[in-house]
């Protein structure tokens, strides 16, 4: 799932500074599964936004609305609508979500109340960690189901360096070596022929080097 | 010959060669490059520049190389993936060639955390090892890496780095088969101060023939004194140093100088056990920011002098040794 | 035991602290509280195994946001004691009620008389 995190409230505080009528938006999406951005979330901060206001004896007008998701043109139709006469809206959900409610939504600004950080997995409750970079040209065959790009801090196609440590990367201890775990996993698969083989220069063209992406699907329409 | 480069000469004739590193100034202050490579000059075969080590910007290598070239010193290119992606590597491989640099080391680079931009975009375009298979490509075919011929071959001898004593030590001979298989011509190792380990991994090398198939130059360090051995124990990355040297270390006299001579005393003893193992051509002497310690650890192992052979007698088939 | 703990100190009883929430403890704040206490069982003695451990988790979350909204962390404490530890729990209420006199009425107290901003009911789902 796409991982996001809060951003610093601070931060929230100061964006909101010259509106008294918000509404917080929230997505079942992703940001529901990593706590980042559900309903929940919706209710905490809309709390700790009225909390801030009271402090300075200023007003505000707080509206709360949990959505589907953001990310799908149907789901943002009621939006404009129960917006009211809020003046702005404070997205929880992920970038992408908050560029297309912005799009939708056109007569007010739509700020994000999350940094979207990366694609990835829950290794368990409440521990998230990047898995995926998308880079349109998936290796995970040849590596024993472990990305090189996402899990290797050089994105090395033939690796480990020489930082390799211990199985941790050089850059940290909390980080493993994504080398030492697809020779692992290869070994245990019984592949280490995969592992002597030059894995040729990555295509990057596939990512986003190669200019914002973007899939039709004419079946679909 | 495939650069005619003195280093590519020395190993062709068969003597066990000498090389070491400068690493350029944090500024461009030509002086103090010409002022490193004069403490080496006459006691190296080649000397490596260093390119942004540890992620911390320094004068670019091409240029420190093309000022050392000038001095008449043979110069080692060291090139990082971290910075520049296929298209500026090759442009400096023909640039330095053009400059009259004969040889380059392909890294992948020390991470930009480690350095002093953080927030820099890390590029790791292509790695280490498909920069070593592209410039040989571009040496030996004329090709640059998306087809088209070049217009002038970049004859250099192209280098890889290898650690022995970093993770996973069950893979390391078969990555370094990897580099080999990609082009690597010579082959610098990280510092070694444990010998039995490091015969260990060379005999690994030996067994699977790699040893002849590229030049393997074994890394010496010279130790300064105990704070450097155990900061470098614990907190570098891949080092390896056993408890009898640390000892060693730190059980110097307190004089000014007691634990510089005792680090020499130790490079040099580790140099006289390299010579003798199977498979290591040479060594390759980094003596961070100590240079003036090169020409004492040449001197002490009795490399000295270094050996005067003509590229083209050895690219007639002919060894003429003038040393 | 008839134990004295001082006035103004209101209880909300909870069949276990593992039902506190974040959003509702910010509530209580906003309300006018200018402390909360919450008082949970021994840790290992939750009657319903976790739910005191959750409770800390959720108050440490709500003192951090209590922190960047300037309402002040220490206002909020959890306390665990079991059901028959009455002077424990006369000497917390004691401590807490010092801490909270120390630091002075909750700062939404001085806007009241302006009339800041007052908490609406918690809103359903789809607002």
């Amino acid at each position: 799932m796409i991982i996001a995190e809060q951003k610093a409230f601070e931060e929230i505080e100061k964006r909101l500074a010259p509106f008294t009528r918000v509404l917080v938006l929230g997505c079942k999406g992703c940001v529901t599964v990593c706590s980042a951005g559900g309903a929940k979330e919706v209710g905490i901060l809309a709390t700790a936004l009225k909390l801030a206001r009271a402090e300075h004896g200023l007003p505000i007008d707080v509206r709360e609305l949990t959505v589907e998701r953001q990310c799908d043109p149907e789901y943002l139709e009621p939006v404009a609508v129960k917006a009211g006469d809020a003046q702005v809206i404070l997205s929880m959900a992920c970038g992408a979500g908050v560029q297309l409610t912005a799009e939708r939504v056109l007569k007010l600004p739509v700020l994000p109340a999350v940094n979207t950080v990366f694609i990835g997995v829950a290794e368990k409750a409440g521990t998230y960690a990047e898995r995926c970079q998308a880079c349109g040209d998936c290796k995970l065959a040849a590596t024993g189901g472990i990305c090189p790009v996402a899990r290797c801090s050089k994105s090395i196609m033939n690796g480990p360096c020489g930082g390799s440590t211990r199985g941790k990367c050089e850059i940290s201890s909390d980080v493993p070596c994504g080398w030492q775990l697809i020779i692992d996993r290869l070994e245990a698969l019984g592949r280490m022929d995969l592992y002597d083989e030059i894995m040729d220069e990555a295509d990057w063209s596939t990512s986003r080097d190669g200019g914002p992406r973007r899939i039709v699907r004419e079946e679909l329409e | 010959m495939k650069s005619g480069s003195n280093l590519e000469a020395v190993l062709a004739a068969g003597h066990f060669a000498v090389t070491s590193e400068c690493g350029p100034p944090r500024g461009a202050d030509v002086e103090a490059v010409k002022k490193k490579a004069e403490l080496l000059r006459g006691h190296v075969d080649a000397c490596n520049i260093t390119d942004n080590q540890t992620s911390v910007v320094r004068m670019s290598s091409i240029a420190a190389c093309s000022i050392i070239r000038e001095m008449g010193l043979d110069a080692v290119m060291q090139m990082v993936c971290r910075d520049r992606n296929r298209i500026a590597l090759q442009s400096d491989i023909l640039g330095g060639y053009a400059l009259g640099i004969k040889n380059v080391l392909c890294l992948s680079g020390d991470h930009q955390t480690f350095g002093d931009h953080k927030q820099a975009k890390n590029v790791f375009d292509i790695d280490s090892i498909q920069l070593v298979r592209m410039v040989k490509r571009m040496r030996d075919e004329g090709k640059l890496l998306g087809g088209d011929d070049l217009q002038g071959r970049p004859r250099m001898l192209v280098g890889a780095a290898a650690n022995p004593f970093a993770d996973p030590f069950a893979i390391r001979a078969r990555r370094l088969k990897k580099k080999i298989d990609a082009g690597a011509d010579f082959i610098q190792t990280q510092c070694i101060y444990n010998i039995p380990k490091f015969k260990e991994w060379m005999k690994q090398v030996v067994d699977m023939g790699l040893h002849e198939r590229t030049a393997i130059l074994a890394g010496v360090t010279p130790l300064k004194s105990y704070k450097m051995a155990s900061y470098m124990a614990t907190s570098v990355a891949g080092m390896d140093i056993p408890a009898d040297v640390l000892e060693r270390m730190k059980n110097v006299p307190k004089d000014k100088g007691a634990g510089a001579a005792e680090g020499i005393k130790i490079a040099i003893e580790t140099i006289e056990q390299l010579k003798e193992i199977q498979g290591v051509r040479g060594v390759h002497l980094m003596a961070i920011e100590w240079e003036k310690a090169v020409k004492e650890l040449v001197k002490g192992a009795g490399l000295h002098p270094r050996p005067m052979v003509e590229a083209h007698d050895v690219a007639n088939g002919e060894v003429k040794d003038n040393g | 035991m008839r134990l004295e703990y001082p006035h103004g100190v209101r209880i909300v009883r909870l069949p276990c602290t593992g039902k506190t929430d974040v959003r509702t403890l910010l509530e209580t704040f906003l309300a006018g509280a200018d402390g909360v206490m919450v008082i949970g069982c021994l840790e290992g003695e939750c009657h319903y195994i976790r739910g005191n451990i959750k409770a800390r988790a959720r108050v440490a979350r709500t003192r951090k946001i209590l922190d960047e909204t300037r309402i002040g962390g220490e206002r909020l404490r959890m306390y665990n004691l079991s059901a028959s530890q009455a002077q424990r729990f006369a000497e917390a209420v004691n401590e807490m009620t010092d801490t909270v006199r120390a630091m002075g009425p909750s700062p939404l107290a001085r806007h009241r008389a302006l009339g800041a901003a007052t908490p609406s009911a918690p809103p359903g789902d789809e607002g």
